[in-house]
Order: C-alpha cells, then sequence, then structure tokens
C-alpha cells in the first residue's frame, strides 16, 4: 500500500503521468476508481482483496483522456484489456503506464506492450473455478434447457446496458443495438430484444473477452452474463488458436479468414 | 378526507391478499428473486418479501413500464392506416408492500405525465391502482429520504399505509377515498386504533444530510460549473441503471417494429445517461460528454422539475446508489452540491 503511494506520488511529482487511476473507498463497504491527480490525493488510494474493478475500461473514456498521460493500477484482467484493445488499435504503445500490484506488497510497472506480454506467459489467465463449475453445469444441460435458463435469465434484463458500459471491450462509438435506421436488433427490452441483445454482445465478445466479469458485476438485476461470453472462450481456442489479451498484435480470429479454418462449428 | 387509525392483527395479513383475489384485484407486491426484489404478481403473503429493505427495481413500471404498445398500424399500397391502443385496458390492481419513497414517487410521476393533455396510457393505469405502503423500521447509508423532504413513515402517495407496531400489530392509515374502499374489504378484520400511538417510534431514523432548498438554489446557479460536474461524474460510465431503477425517472423513447404489412410503435424506457439521449440527426451530440450527461440528471430533478413541476424529482430512496456499477452515490453528490458557494 505505502508502496504504492510512493511510487504513484513519484510518477505524478516527476510528471510520468498527469492522472493515475487506482481504487479509493467507496459507498458503505464499497470501493470505487477514484483518479489522483496530485500527490496530496495519493493518499486516497487503497489495495485491498476488493479491489476488483477492470479499471482499464476509463483508459478509452475521453473526459479522462483529456487529464493527460494516463497511469492505472491493472490488474491481469485490465492487462490483457490493454493488450486487446491495442491489438484494435485502441491505446497505442506506451501511451498507457500500468502498475500491478504483485501478492507479496511489490509492484510491477509495465511501460509497453511487450513487457506486459511476457508478464502474462507466466501469469495465471483462466477464469476461476468457481466459474469453470458454473459453465460445466450450462453445458450438461440440453440445448432446450440452456435455451430456457438464458431466456429465464434474460426476463429479468432492463436493457440499461450497463454490462455494455461496463465492458472495456464494448466501446464502440455506435452500438449495433443503437443503430434503429434500419434496426438490426430490437432496441424494446422485451423477450426478443434482449435475447437478441445479448446473443448479439455475445458474439461481439467471442474471442475478445478478457474474463474478467465486468458484465456481470455491473448488472443491477443480478443476470451471470459473464458465463455466456466466457462460454465462447474455449471454442475460440480450440477452433483458432486465439486467446484474448495476450497479444498486442493478435489478429482477431473471427475478422479473419485462412483457407485451413475449421468450418465444425457450421450446423 | 380526514385519515383513519386502525389497528390490524399481523396474523390477518394473509386474508388480506385472499380477500383482494376473491375481489378480483391482482396483487403487485416485491418478491425475491436471487439477489434482486422485484415488484410482481403474488398468489399469498408467502410469496412477498415484506422484510426488504426495497426492491432492487422501483415501483414505476405498474404504471409505466419499460416497454408499452401505443399504436398499431397497418401498411399498403395505399397508404398508412393508424389503429389507435386502447390506454384503458388495465384492471384494477392493489400494490402492496412498497415503501413510502415508492408511493411518493408517483407524485413526480403524475406531474410529469399528468401535465395537459394528460398521458392516457400513464394515468389510466395510475388511476387502477390502490397502494398500500408499508413504512420503514429499517434504513441504509444509501437513504436520504428525510433531505428531500419525504420519510421512513411519509403517507404521500399511499391510499393506506401499515406501520408495524411491536411483534403482533399493524398501524393503519387510511388515507384517501380510494384506501377507504380498499379497508372495506378487510373491515371486519380492522379494530378502532386506541388514541395516542406514535408510529414515529417504530420507524427508521433517516438523519437529514443535506438541505434540499440549497441543493435546489445551487444545482441552479451551477449549469456552468464544469469542473463540479467532471469531478463528479469521471468514473460514471454512462450506462441507464440508475435512471431505470429510479421512481421519478420519466424519460422514454418511441421505437417502430414493423415488417412489410404492420407494425407497433412501442414506447420504452431512455435514460439521460446515455450518449446517444441527445445525438442529432446531424451527428451534432449537444451533450458531448458524461459530465454533461451527469450534470443533466442533476439538473432535470432539482432544477428543472422544481421550476416546472413545483416538484424536486427525487424520493431520496438510494436506488440509483444501490444499483450503480461503479459506485455514483447520489447522496453524497448532492450533500457536496449543497455545500457549494
Amino acid at each position: 500500500m505505502s508502496e504504492l503511494i510512493k511510487k504513484v506520488t513519484q510518477l505524478l511529482n516527476d510528471k510520468t503521468v498527469d492522472v493515475f487511476i487506482g481504487y479509493g473507498k467507496g459507498s458503505a463497504d464499497r470501493i470505487r476508481a477514484i483518479f489522483v491527480r496530485s500527490a496530496e490525493q495519493t493518499e486516497k488510494l487503497v489495495l485491498n482483496s476488493a479491489c476488483t474493478q477492470n479499471l482499464a475500461g476509463y483508459i478509452l473514456k475521453q473526459e479522462v483522456k483529456h487529464l493527460g498521460k494516463i497511469g492505472v493500477l491493472a490488474n491481469v484482467a485490465a492487462l490483457r484489456s490493454m493488450l486487446q484493445l491495442a491489438s484494435e488499435f485502441q491505446v497505442k504503445d506506451g501511451e498507457v503506464l500500468a502498475l500491478f500490484a504483485n501478492p507479496d506488497g511489490t509492484l510491477t510497472e509495465f511501460i509497453d506492450f511487450h513487457s506486459i506480454e511476457v508478464f502474462l506467459t507466466t501469469t495465471d489467465t483462466g477464469i476461476t473455478s468457481d466459474e469453470q463449475e458454473r459453465i460445466a453445469q450450462l453445458e450438461a444441460l440440453t440445448v432446450s434447457e440452456r435455451w430456457n435458463f438464458w431466456n429465464k435469465e434474460f426476463e429479468k434484463c432492463i436493457k440499461c446496458y450497463a454490462c455494455r458500459a461496463a465492458c472495456p471491450m464494448c466501446y464502440c462509438h455506435r452500438c449495433t443495438t443503437d443503430v434503429n435506421q434500419p434496426q438490426w436488433i430490437p432496441v424494446a427490452s422485451h423477450e426478443r430484444g434482449n435475447l437478441d441483445y445479448h446473443l448479439m454482445r455475445a458474439m461481439h465478445l467471442a474471442g475478445r473477452c478478457v474474463n474478467c466479469g465486468e458484465c456481470a458485476s455491473a448488472c443491477p438485476m443480478d443476470i451471470p452474463l459473464n458465463l455466456l461470453t466466457y462460454q465462447l472462450i474455449s471454442p475460440i481456442k480450440t477452433g483458432f488458436g486465439a486467446t484474448a489479451g495476450m497479444k498486442a498484435d493478435a489478429v482477431y480470429a473471427l475478422s479473419t479468414y485462412k483457407p485451413d479454418d475449421k468450418e465444425n462449428f457450421i450446423i | 378526507m380526514e385519515k383513519e387509525l386502525k389497528i390490524l392483527k399481523y396474523s390477518d395479513l394473509s386474508k388480506l391478499i385472499e380477500r383482494f383475489h376473491a375481489k378480483g384485484f391482482p396483487v403487485l407486491a416485491p418478491v425475491r428473486k436471487g439477489k434482486v426484489v422485484e415488484i410482481e404478481l403474488v398468489e399469498s403473503l408467502g410469496d412477498i418479501a415484506l422484510d426488504v429493505l426495497l426492491s432492487t427495481q422501483s415501483a414505476k413500471k405498474t404504471a409505466f413500464p419499460k416497454v408499452e404498445k401505443v399504436l398499431k398500424y397497418t401498411l399498403a399500397k395505399s397508404g398508412v392506416t393508424q389503429h389507435p391502443v386502447d390506454p384503458d385496458t388495465a384492471r384494477e390492481t392493489i400494490l402492496f408492500g412498497v415503501r413510502p419513497c415508492d408511493a411518493s414517487g408517483f407524485k413526480s410521476l403524475d406531474a410529469i405525465f399528468g401535465e395537459a393533455p394528460g398521458d392516457q396510457f400513464y394515468l389510466k393505469k395510475k388511476e387502477k391502482t390502490a397502494i398500500i405502503s408499508f413504512s420503514c423500521p429499517e434504513a441504509d447509508e444509501y437513504c436520504f429520504c428525510t433531505s428531500v423532504g419525504g420519510g421512513p413513515g411519509n403517507t404521500a402517495g399511499s391510499d393506506l399505509q401499515f406501520t408495524g407496531i411491536g411483534k403482533d400489530e399493524i398501524f393503519v392509515e387510511i388515507l384517501t377515498e380510494k384506501g377507504k374502499q380498499i379497508a372495506a374489504i378487510f373491515a371486519d378484520l380492522l379494530s378502532d386504533s386506541p388514541a395516542g400511538i406514535d408510529k414515529t417510534k417504530f420507524l427508521a431514523d433517516v438523519k437529514v444530510v443535506f438541505d434540499s432548498d440549497k441543493v435546489v438554489e445551487n444545482t441552479s446557479a451551477s449549469f456552468n460549473n464544469a469542473a463540479l460536474w467532471l469531478e463528479q461524474s469521471l468514473r460514471c460510465i454512462g450506462c441507464g441503471a440508475c435512471a431505470f431503477v429510479c421512481p421519478t425517472c420519466a424519460c422514454f423513447d418511441f421505437q417502430d417494429e414493423q415488417n412489410t404489412k404492420q407494425g407497433v410503435r412501442l414506447r420504452l424506457w431512455d435514460s439521460c445517461g446515455f450518449s446517444l439521449f441527445t445525438l442529432h440527426t446531424s451527428g451534432h451530440n449537444p451533450r458531448e460528454v458524461q459530465s454533461q450527461r451527469w450534470r443533466q440528471r442533476i439538473m432535470h430533478k432539482f432544477s428543472y422539475m422544481p421550476q416546472q413541476l413545483h416538484v424536486v424529482g427525487c424520493e431520496g430512496c438510494g436506488r440509483c446508489s444501490r444499483a450503480c456499477p461503479v459506485d455514483m452515490n447520489i447522496k453524497e453528490h448532492l450533500t457536496a452540491i449543497a455545500q457549494v458557494g
């Protein structure tokens, strides 16, 4: 903790960064993102087990970018978000400085994408065993049972788009669901509109999701949306050998074609 | 009308639901669904989560649903033929076990949808809803009803209000003519209230944290205080969770869904937090960045609504803060606005 305050103070004092995105105390026992812009503000930084939000989503926010050079406290998901965003030309090498808090209290500083790539080769980037178990349970269901499960979950959806807003990969200025002339996805939060929206979003995240789980934790209606995109991680990996957020120059599996691509997914 | 005070036994509460059903009145009440609490049709008292602080969404959806058909039309070579949708199809319904802030939230909606010529889709449903609110024995750190003119025992907007007094009894306030008609359904279960019952002893202690008039004054004067709005909203990610769970947010969008022969026009919830909300056809967006959208949210509730409709557009329920994925806490931000200047 003191290590972090010391480091961020130094980064701000020597103008390496103009703003540092970290965690601070929130309402009740919550933690929230804070945007530290001066050495005095570094005291507000908090680091504990509740600091789980993927802060990488903020590096693309216009008003945050306007504050100047960005530093961010990045967990594994945030580091992967940065690489995935880099591969999609949303962030340039050296544009954002990332600090990773090691379990022993030390910090690792990443000033370029290559160092993140190297770090991730020896880091556990998978989903948790709880999540694996839930996915296994879902996959064990018959197609119609699974269909019913998701339809029941989507019934709760109010289309507040918190999942989309919280997702670092959902950065489109105009989401497909916002395009209504013509209407690709029914805008209404009715049965069909909810289903189409979530399936569209899952497909758009297939092979891009860095399993941070922000979609599910953002959902005010408690829909386990992360399971939908997590389920697509393994088919993309086994089918195309690609894992999101591991390389800054990765070529996106679903937007490229190779003559020897497997076509066994075509029903 | 002058309110009537009665006593009801807790053990008779289940009979109320049975009798409402026997009379043909559907009952909507908070129901636990995993971690969320929804306001839904219930069969019996056992379905109702009376012990929860608040439902996840507000009760507004009972009169202002998230999706509502407002027009049907058919398409032919000769042109479009409109087929109006009857706004008056709802049944008399009892909204049971909601909180005072839910009931009073309808006062804001009444003001918005009641403006001439009057939004019949909302008004007809509201007219047919009788509200039996339960006062709040508990509150949490997100609640601030007393700072915006409400309170844990506020009766505004309720037809009947129930307050638990001790383990066995409920103090019943019959507040409106509609409430009187509903109470007549279980009149035999009511006894006269002894004089001098002070229900405030059984209510949560919700401290006043800011002066609402000061917030209104400072909000109105802070339109150009860009630094204030930016500072408050840097972490805002621009979703609509706050607006959709809010009991008073009433903005909506229209969308047509059609095939080659026919279509429907739908009214859908919308939110000023979305960038699309103000996007012009030209591509220009007058609220270009999130801080301007946050400003709009606060200005609407604390400047425009007081000016135009003579109500503050906030009940202090704190739902927006609880639902916010990034911990935008409206109580905290309003307190800061009250201290500006």
